[in-house]
């Protein structure tokens, strides 16, 4: 663990992109008690550009509502959205990935090819798809993105027990009586979890970003304000009050950049040996 | 007059690691035409300082003093490009495992022409021609083929052909041989060893060979350095040392070498087999053969069968792709035969499926070749040593008893319970595969290659505790070696396998000494150091 902490902070990126997401998980965890209020609640006249007024730091927007703290209960959902739409596409693609790989043969062929039927829709166009089919709420904005983005985790997870399931141990843990379920669950899946953390922190950046999407278009959850939403909003006055489409584009990015940079780091954390770059 | 001369070279590792030297104080001279041999069991620091002289050292390793002359020039002191200069065209290095030292998606031609390519030598025609004679003077049979072909569609004794023929191109004044044959069958390794030694004598070469095997030493060193935790311990000429070792490391290094002679022969035994295999089968195919041509048959076990007598122990020996390991794969059901009956206790357990499979296989355990591949890197000792009885129902706190008195069998403390595999050497962690496949209480133990990935050293304590353990409790085991010296030591009958039928079974005694088939003969002559074997018994 110690050794795992020590390669993590080689990579200077990585902690950079770890202060960044602390800060943005406290504005996530804060915002309710800085901003009691809810964020759609109008409260001064509107496009008040930033740093004009006390009290209102980044200014209101196109209907007068306060951009700071729309952005700090953005944080929150866009936070929640990746961590767990995230968790359910790991939920789904695992299993899959660690059936097919495990068994090989018919098992393998048929749930790889229902692994490419979703592989063949572009992801984003499915999941417009299905949000026009659900009601737009956040619960079902989850669901849709968990959806388009689980093949990825089973094809990962496939290729690791594929070459795990040869390994000495395994053939020795099926020769010690040990059940499949066994094998699969205490030999093989702990063995292929490096590749799976590194995927899941760069799936959050992607599940941010297929959440700010569709809230930009509108397909979002009406009640709910996130950082698409609010690009989406000010997308008819971007030049005239380009702020209002800046701010919350950079929390994105910055949420996004530093989710890769956390991802990156933990590449080099679990797997020492393959990057070991010139010092 | 000496071509290479390194005085008091010290190797620095980076912090952290177990000490603080790779290499250090070595000096020795190389004389043009000469072959010497570094001799020394892994992590002695053998490779590092021969990589040293090609300043071809791991990152984080650097040498931190002494000189390294050749030619006039101080090796060390040398820029990147003067370097560049030197490696291939002056002195030039073969590998332990050619195919991962060839580019898999270069033809074998165009690998060798590269070499002259990067030195700036030729026109592609004249490199085309250059390859095809280098080819022809390694013995590759049927160059202008080779020439054409992919790394993957020769064998492995070809491929160290070719990886020679490259090191030969621009005609270097030394070749360093890290370990060019442990990887290769005997058979091939007595080819390659000979095409070294016809080389040097055709070209004056002098040659650095860096090895742990003393029968190959024996065979071809004119004079010999041991190795021992980074300092050389021990050097002179080949009769010096292999004849009369000052050094106790030395002395242990030689004793340990397994010998081929001294086996009594054991009486055969009259009880029922605890183990018989009739008519076993097992093809492989690969490729569909729908679309695109035939598919790849491998006709691996062809029509095997044996008993094994309780108490016995049979060394099944073979080149590799004689289909010996997959026997011990069919056995254990790790694979299924295609045909045929395996009898363990009354149960044919090729035919066997779910539920009575697994409680027939618990009689028949595996000890695996790689170490390091065959315990989980996630699993502590305890649970490596206690899962397999409690899936089998025993309670946990009976299962840790017996797992304790396991590890003192094998040789190790209980400590090592609480410990994770990576924390043990590698005579250690086979030590732990042995004692897994003993909390089952099994009656048969199949050993597959169990201490080919040894040090000879390491090796002959393993060989012994596996003897032990299986006159103490009346094991039957199945040794599949490639090593015909291993399988002298600890086997009772030797079976000799070739593409992939039985070709030869005796007593130990006999099929070492006076073999009925010539397949058997020539794998017995093959093995390196028999001279030498003979001198070191003449002499007492």
């Amino acid at each position: 663990m110690r050794d795992f902490w020590k390669r993590f902070r080689h990579n200077r990126g990585a902690v950079i992109g770890l202060v960044i997401l602390a800060v943005v998980i406290a504005t996530a965890i804060a915002a309710p008690f800085l901003f009691p209020q809810s964020p759609w609640k109008m409260v001064q006249r509107p496009f008040l550009p930033p740093f004009t007024q006390e009290g209102l730091p980044l200014g209101t927007d196109a209907l007068g509502r306060d951009v700071l703290s729309g952005l700090a209960h953005g944080a929150y959902v866009s936070l929640l959205v990746g961590l767990v739409s995230t968790i359910v596409a790991l939920a789904i693609g695992v299993p899959v990935g660690a059936l097919a790989g495990y068994f090989v043969g018919r098992t393998d062929d048929a749930l790889m090819r229902f692994t490419e039927f979703f592989q063949t829709i572009p992801s984003f166009a499915l999941a417009i798809v299905l949000l026009a089919i659900f009601q737009p709420s956040l619960v079902f904005v989850i669901i849709a993105i968990a959806i388009v983005s689980w093949p990825p985790v089973a094809r990962l997870v496939r290729g690791e027990v594929l070459s795990l399931r040869t390994r000495e141990f395994v053939e020795a843990a099926s020769l010690s009586g040990l059940s499949n379920s066994q094998i699969i669950l205490r030999h093989v899946l702990p063995n292929a979890l490096p590749p799976i953390i590194v995927l899941a922190s760069l799936m959050v950046a992607q599940a941010i970003l297929l959440e700010s999407s569709l809230s930009f278009l509108g397909l979002g959850d009406p009640n709910i304000m996130s950082w698409g939403y609010m690009i989406g909003a000010a997308r008819t006055v971007i030049r005239t009050a380009w702020w209002l489409s800046f701010l919350p584009g950079m929390a994105i990015l910055l949420t996004v950049l530093a989710l890769n940079l956390i991802g990156e780091g933990l590449n080099d954390a679990l797997n020492p040996r393959l990057t070991r770059r010139s010092e | 007059m000496s071509l290479l001369s390194i005085r008091d070279l010290a190797i620095a590792l980076p912090k952290g690691a177990d000490r603080p030297y790779a290499a250090h104080d070595i000096s020795f001279d190389l004389t043009p035409g000469e072959i010497l041999c570094i001799v020394g069991e892994s992590g002695s620091g053998k490779s590092m300082s021969a990589n040293a002289v090609m300043g071809l050292l791991p990152q984080g390793v650097r040498p931190v003093g002494g000189t390294i002359t050749f030619d006039g020039q101080d090796v060390l002191r040398l820029s990147e490009k003067q370097l560049l200069d030197l490696r291939g065209r002056r002195i030039s290095m073969i590998f332990q495992e050619p195919l991962s030292a060839l580019n898999p998606l270069m033809r074998v031609g165009a690998q060798i022409a590269e070499v002259f390519e990067a030195h700036g030598r030729l026109t592609p025609p004249e490199r085309r021609a250059r390859a095809l004679t280098l080819l022809e003077e390694v013995g590759i049979p049927d160059p202008q083929a080779a020439i054409q072909a992919y790394p993957f569609q020769l064998s492995g004794g070809q491929r160290q052909r070719v990886m020679i023929a490259m090191a030969l191109a621009l005609e270097p004044d030394i070749l360093i041989a890290d370990e060019p044959t442990t990887a290769l069958d005997v058979t091939t390794q007595a080819q390659i060893l000979k095409l070294i030694e016809d080389l040097r004598q055709a070209r004056g070469m002098a040659v650095i060979f860096i090895t742990h095997d003393f029968g190959v030493v024996a065979d071809i060193a004119d004079r010999v350095i041991v190795m021992q935790t980074g300092e050389i311990v021990e050097s002179g000429t080949a009769d010096e040392v292999l004849l009369r070792p000052q050094h106790p490391y030395t002395r242990a290094l030689i004793d340990a070498i397994p010998r081929l002679t001294g086996q009594e022969d054991t009486p055969a035994a009259q009880s029922d087999p605890v183990l018989s295999v009739e008519g076993l089968n097992k093809t492989f195919r690969t490729g569909s053969g729908s679309f695109f041509g035939k598919p790849r048959v491998v006709k691996a076990v062809q029509d095997v069968s044996f008993d094994l007598f309780p108490g016995e122990t049979i060394g099944i020996v073979g080149e590799s792709g004689s289909g010996k390991s997959t026997v011990g794969r069919c056995l254990a059901r790790l694979v299924n035969p295609d045909s045929g009956r395996v009898i363990v206790e009354g149960a044919d357990i090729a035919h066997l499926s779910g539920a009575e499979l697994r409680a027939r296989r618990r009689r028949l355990q595996m000890i695996f070749q790689d170490p390091f591949s065959s315990l989980n890197p996630r699993a502590r000792v305890s649970r490596i040593l206690t899962e397999g009885p409690i899936a089998y129902g025993a309670p946990r706190t009976e299962a840790m008893t017996r797992a304790r008195e396991l590890l003192g069998m094998v040789g190790l403390d209980a400590s090592a319970m609480q410990r994770f595999p990576h924390e043990f050497s590698g005579g250690q962690r086979q030590r732990i595969g042995i004692a897994r496949a003993l909390a089952l209480d099994p009656s048969i133990i199949i050993a597959d290659e169990a201490v080919s990935a040894l040090d000879v050293s390491i090796q002959a304590q393993v060989l012994d505790l596996l003897a032990d353990l299986s006159t103490r409790l009346s094991l039957s085991m199945l040794f599949i070696t490639h090593d015909l010296r291993v399988a002298a030591r600890i086997c009772d009958r030797i079976i000799v396998m070739q593409k992939g039928a039985i070709v030869e079974t005796g007593p130990t005694a006999k099929v070492l000494h006076n073999p009925d088939t010539a397949y058997a003969q020539s794998l017995l002559d093959a093995i390196p150091g028999q001279e030498y074997e003979r001198a070191l018994a003449g002499a007492g």
